[in-house]
């Protein structure tokens, strides 16, 4: 999902809301768009078979490679018709196994990354049915014949089972990002050593052991010959898989942030050519666009723990965008947002909008401290100043919203201003 | 000396913020070379000997801390105000700790600049509302254990002037606030980035190692 463009761009100021209602705004990075959000999440975590017309071998609720479940998805059917058509054809023949095993090799698992199948009991039935047919099939093609070679085949049929599997779970591990560990590469290796014990075994008892021992040498000796004849070939091939892999990522790096780069700054650079002859608003284009990028520069990873700070900057993100003023926040120490935060932070923006409004400078300096007992807000600017004994009683902005607000709260509010000394309103709450 | 002016050095590594400062600073300053990377910097410094070097916190192979640290001990009289856009806490701290006398953001006026620019060629050091802000939060009385009483700690009157210029006061405007003369202001300043380059706190430890400083 694309970021959003700053938290408040083209975003008409908006009444305070209970802090209580805001998640933890710092690590919301959708904070415009929650229902919406909220619906995609259920839906991703709904398996979603509609959406998943593709032939996937399924990763859970799988009994074997997930090819009866998959396909059970795919075509709209139960599991259990398939499994049972599987079981048939297996039996009758030995079709079914041919077709499994076609199946596990050529189609993909799905990608349900962190999912895992359950693994067990019905695991181990379903692969002596799939070794019970395989048998059945070697023996109908007269591959196998008389009990004595029952068990090298079964043998090898096991670890090639063995090996499928293996390789089946580190392609999850490797979509989880988690390493395959030493369990797995034992498992692949002990899967391979049953195989090849197997196929001795079959050559021993068919008396064809002295012979293949032969053949087998001659193997080794030819496919020794051609890996070191294609050596170079083939790391030369690694290297450029390597190489394009990374290639990629770096590019779908550069993608993600030339989206962002388009998103947000290139819009506000057209914007600000068309306003270039009103410096007011290119300096409010530019200051919204900067928030918005060092936000998404220096954005702690993590996500912020207290609300105060947050609370704080967005309300003067939103004062600044209303009344085209710059609006320098400092916070040392941050909280948790309350109510009694809520009505400080309310009180600070009412403070900022009063000074955008009457100061007649565009630029204000917002300091605030969380103490162990208390908060503490500071709104300053370097404007006309009032004397604050003559200021009209119909003029209702500071006394009501400021000064009322933060006596309600249990804090206080004070006023310091002199005409042409500019105004510092400072706001104290309670803090515990 | 004939020209009263303090000699300076420009950093960085965009030439249109170069010209930018140059306008800006004007005729307040002596300008006597720019740099636009990390080795012109290094060898500029190191030839010209200026008053003050405006220095880039961000350029690439190292940025203004690689300059900072390869010169040290050979332009003794040379003082650094460090110049970002960022205001992430660790490049400030970080360059503060590296021996710069301060830290302005690169949307400061020509006029401040200028005055930031007389002040740390006079040795005091300039603390702009979010750096003071940084260190109120380094040195807040927390859990951090105080090793050191007189590096790790910030005195009362340390902490009032800070708060001041946190809140957007001028120096003069704190030495009015307080009571206080305005070369105590600076006393006062100068003690705290002394401690700020000095302490071991844990704060400023995990800032620094976060960005392999130490």
């Amino acid at each position: 999902m694309l970021p959003q463009p700053a938290a408040g761009i083209g975003d008409a100021p908006r009444p305070v809301p209970d802090p209580g209602l805001r998640g933890a705004p710092g690590s919301d990075p959708e904070p415009l768009a929650v229902p919406a959000c909220d619906a995609v999440v259920v839906t991703a975590a709904l398996p979603a078979p509609a959406l998943h017309r593709r032939f996937y071998r399924a990763t859970q609720g799988r009994a074997l490679g997930g090819v009866a479940t998959g396909l059970a998805e795919h075509l709209g059917l139960s599991p259990v018709v398939l499994r049972i058509a599987f079981a048939a054809l297996t039996l009758a023949g030995g079709a079914g196994v041919v077709m499994y095993a076609a199946f596990w090799v050529f189609v993909p698992q799905r990608d349900d990354a962190g999912r895992e199948g359950s693994e067990g009991r019905g695991q181990m039935v379903a692969l002596g049915v799939l070794a019970a047919g395989g048998l059945l099939l070697l023996n109908s093609l007269g591959i196998v014949s008389g009990s004595s070679s029952l068990v090298p085949v079964a043998l090898a049929l096991a670890g090639l089972a063995m090996v499928w599997r293996q390789a089946d779970a580190s392609q999850r591990s490797r979509w989880r990002a988690s390493a395959t560990g030493p369990r797995g590469l034992t498992r692949t290796l002990a899967g391979a050593l049953l195989l090849a014990a197997g196929l001795a075994g079959f050559l021993a008892t068919r008396g064809q052991l002295g012979a293949a021992r032969q053949g087998l040498v001659s193997t080794i000796v030819v496919v020794a010959g051609l890996a070191v004849l294609t050596a170079p070939f083939w790391l030369r091939m690694t290297a450029d898989l390597r190489d394009e892999r990374r290639e990629r990522i770096r590019s779908q790096e550069r993608a993600e942030v030339a989206a962002h780069l388009h998103d947000s700054v290139l819009q506000t650079l057209a914007l600000i050519q068309k306003a270039a002859d009103d410096p007011r608003e290119v300096a409010r284009l530019a200051r919204g666009q900067e928030r918005e990028l060092r936000g998404w520069l220096y954005r702690p990873a993590g996500g912020s723990g207290g609300q105060f700070a947050a609370e704080l900057e967005r309300v003067a993100a939103e004062v600044e965008e209303a009344h085209r003023v710059a609006i320098d926040v400092v916070v040392v120490g941050d909280c948790a947002a309350d109510a009694k935060v809520g009505a400080l932070v309310a009180a600070a923006r009412e403070a900022m909008v009063n000074a955008a409004k009457h100061s007649g400078v565009a630029q204000m300096q917002v300091y605030a401290e969380v103490e162990p007992t208390r908060l503490l807000v500071f709104v300053r600017d370097r404007g006309a100043g009032f004397d604050p004994a003559l200021v009209p009683a119909d003029r209702l902005g500071l006394a009501q919203s400021v000064f009322g607000r933060m006596e309600r709260n249990g804090g206080s509010a004070e006023v310091r201003s002199a005409p042409g000394e500019g105004t510092e309103v400072r706001l104290e709450a309670p803090h515990d | 000396m004939t020209d009263p002016r303090p000699r300076v050095v420009l950093v960085d590594d965009h030439r249109l913020f170069r010209s930018g400062v140059r306008a800006e600073l004007g005729d307040a300053v002596d300008l006597v070379g720019e740099a636009e990377t990390v080795a012109e910097a290094i060898a500029l410094v190191r030839s010209t000997q200026p008053d003050v070097v405006l220095l880039d916190v961000h350029m690439p192979d190292g940025g203004g801390i690689a300059v900072l640290t390869a010169v040290a001990g050979d332009a003794p009289s040379t003082r650094f105000l460090a110049l970002s856009v960022s205001d992430a806490a660790e490049d400030v701290i970080g360059v503060i700790r590296a021996g710069a006398r301060g830290y302005v953001t690169k949307s400061i006026s020509g006029a401040e600049l200028a005055d930031a620019v007389r002040r740390v060629a006079e040795g005091d050091a300039v603390f702009s509302p979010k750096l003071a802000g940084f260190v109120l939060d380094a040195f807040a009385v927390g859990d951090a254990p105080v090793v050191d009483e007189e590096l790790d700690l910030l005195t009362a009157r340390e902490g009032e002037v800070l708060r001041l210029i946190a809140r957007g006061y001028a120096y003069k405007e704190v030495a009015k606030e307080l009571f206080i003369s305005g070369k105590t202001v600076e006393t006062h300043v100068s003690s705290v980035l002394r401690k700020l380059q000095l302490s071991n706190r844990r704060e400023l430890t995990r800032w620094a190692t976060a960005r392999r400083l130490i």
